[in-house]
């Protein structure tokens, strides 16, 4: 696990390496974006596979639609543009056009969560799960690194159907590596724990491994899990681990209702309740800051999930 | 104003807005130095407000469609009154109103929260039928970009305007014929501009948009127009006034380091 700045890297950009690898091993891929190439990082696939490049302009809704008549007419289109656009702006276009006909397109949203900075709450997507993941037949990915995106993101291409993965454009640590383990669907246990549960994604995956170290100098054992998939659920993993360590905290780079948290709340108040304490955004509009001091402001760094992980045990 | 005031005016605005995307360390120059000089004239020369009473219930209103060009928004804003010219620095930083887009956050004379393309026409359709059904005479001005007329909606928002002859209702349209990933030629033909404006019932006004007395007339004759909305049709330069920035696409949304900043600020210092 990097603490090292230099080899930090947004998610993004293992996306964007993603799609150049697709050109080059599957021809039906295509790639579309709305005046947006090099931030949504479609830039280097628009220079090796121009044929298979599609500009639309600053027209999100039109460019949804039309994603979903490529699919319709044999293609994998890889719709690119911010998640506060491929999730807000079109939903109507991505629930009518792509996910009711159960379109193969892949969405990408990027500039997820709060991370996104100094342009402030019109761009940094902070509902954009919550959003989407009530959706039929769409399935959600929130990759915790660069590595992993690019690994989503190539798997997408294999999974029938659409397709969310989203992405962020801050530089985070790479906390995984080639060998890592990715399959789609499927929780991922990072550090066995015994007295809790921290159910991550995102970059919160890595806030979370650091507040499990610190806890575990004070004799707490913390368990982590990389939940990078939200929908379809691995229900299996998460009601083991509840019934294993009795208390579940969640943190996402979102807001803290209707995300990842929801979505394991749901679970467990039906399947296995146990104390659960959410780690997100407080029902507020993101502003404009540097990155990191965002972290801070919104509660979603390592602090913020040691006091949950506190605040649950005595729950328990 | 008398036009070398006005004109003098505008090289503040640059100035501030070249500061404050430097000092912010990021942030979009381009677009907020195309529209520089519409934007001075309207404010210092046109609008009816009165900075010491910003929520006045009989002032004009300005819509930044593209929420982008925030920088000239707020340099507008303090230059006139609104809120000290040093605040400005706080551009983009944790804690100030002045959000990296515009945020109706209590900030004086922000009217609606802006920045995600195609939407402010809408909302200024709905000011005007608002303030025509009260009985005020009170104009909206809307500003946008030529790549942002991409947006379908912008196109749902001109016919509307046409279709309830909003001539309260003036557009001020920055055809700087660049958008991030190029030329507008290149990644959406938008011609022909003007026709299909016209087509959705507007009187169109073309102008040269950094020429003062162009502008002043532009917005002289959009006061007279009955029946219809107008909208000023401006030829610009983006990232006009700083030379290495003019008409790079690569300068939409950079902003320019501190040697970078200080050569930008001695040209416009000493331009004319
Ligand atoms: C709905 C939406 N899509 C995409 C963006 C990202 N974006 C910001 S500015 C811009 C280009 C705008 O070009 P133009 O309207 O010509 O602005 P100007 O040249 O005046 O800066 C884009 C695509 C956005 N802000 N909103
Ligand atoms: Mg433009």
């Amino acid at each position: 696990m990097s603490k090292d700045r230099e080899n930090w890297r947004g998610s993004r950009d293992g996306f964007g390496e993603a799609l150049v690898k697709l050109g080059e091993i599957n021809p039906n891929v295509v790639v579309l974006t709305c005046d947006l190439s090099d931030s949504v990082r479609a830039e280097s696939f628009k220079k090796k596979f121009p044929d298979r490049f599609f500009q639309f302009g600053v027209a999100e809704q039109n460019m949804m639609s039309i994603a979903a008549g490529m699919s319709l007419s044999g293609y994998i289109p890889y719709v690119c543009t911010y998640a506060v656009f491929s999730t807000g702006r079109c939903w109507e276009q991505l629930r009518m056009s792509v996910c009711y006909s159960d379109c193969n397109v892949k969405i990408e949203g990027s500039h997820g969560g709060i991370l996104t900075g100094a342009d402030g709450a019109s761009h940094q997507a902070t509902e954009d799960i919550g959003a989407i993941r009530v959706i039929p037949n769409l399935k959600v990915v929130v990759p915790c690194d660069a590595i992993e995106a690019r690994k989503a993101t190539i798997a997408a291409a294999d999974i029938p159907g659409p397709v969310y993965i989203r992405v962020g454009r801050e530089p985070i640590p790479v906390i995984t590596t080639e060998e890592t383990p990715f399959a789609f669907g499927k929780a991922l246990v990072l550090r066995e724990g015994k007295d809790v549960t921290v159910i991550a994604c995102g970059v919160e995956v890595y806030e979370s491994l650091l507040a499990a170290e610190e806890l575990e100098k004070e004799g707490i054992s913390v368990g982590v899990v990389n939940l990078h998939t939200i929908k379809p659920l691995d229900s299996e993993t998460i009601v083991k681990l509840a019934k294993e360590t009795g208390a579940i905290v969640t943190a996402e780079e979102h807001q803290a209702i209707g995300g990842l948290g929801g979505a394991v709340a749901e679970l467990l108040g039906q399947r296995y309740p146990v104390p659960i304490e959410i780690v997100g955004i407080k029902d507020k509009f993101g502003v404009s800051g540097p990155s990191w001091e965002l972290m801070k402001h919104f509660g979603l760094t390592s602090n913020e999930i040691k006091e949950a992980i506190r605040k649950v045990l005595d729950r328990k | 104003m008398e036009i070398g005031e006005l004109k003098k005016k505008a090289k503040a605005i640059r100035i501030d807005i070249v500061k404050m995307i430097g000092t912010a360390g990021s942030g979009h120059p381009g677009g907020a130095l195309s529209s520089a000089d519409l934007m001075t004239v309207l404010y210092f020369d046109q609008l009816k407000h009165d900075p010491k009473d910003p929520w006045w219930k009989d002032r004009d209103r300005v819509i930044f469609s593209k929420g982008h060009s925030s920088a000239l928004l707020y340099a507008c804003l303090a230059e006139s009154g609104y809120f000290p010219v040093e605040d400005l620095l706080t551009f983009r930083k944790l804690g100030s109103l002045l959000q990296g887009h515009p945020a109706r956050n209590g900030l004086p004379g922000v009217e609606v929260s802006t920045g995600s393309l195609g939407q402010g026409l809408s909302v200024g359709v709905g000011m005007a039928l608002g303030l025509r059904q009260s009985g005020k005479d009170s104009r909206v001005y809307v500003l946008l970009g030529d790549g942002e007329c991409d947006e379908g909606q912008i196109w749902e928002a001109a016919m509307a305007s046409g279709h309830y002859k909003l001539d309260n209702l003036c557009g001020i349209l920055d055809y700087n014929r660049l958008q991030i990933d190029g030329f507008t030629e290149e990644v959406m033909n938008l011609e022909p501009l003007a026709q299909k404006w016209q087509d959705f019932g507007w009187e169109v006004i073309n102008i040269d948009g950094h020429n003062c007395e162009e502008i002043i007339s532009a917005y002289k004759k959009a006061k007279t127009v009955k029946g219809k909305p107008s909208l000023i049709l401006a030829q610009t330069i983006k990232g006009k006034g700083v030379s290495y920035m003019e008409n790079e696409a690569i300068w939409h949304g950079k902003a320019p380091k501190k040697e970078q900043m200080e050569s930008a600020i001695k040209e416009l210092e000493k331009d004319e």
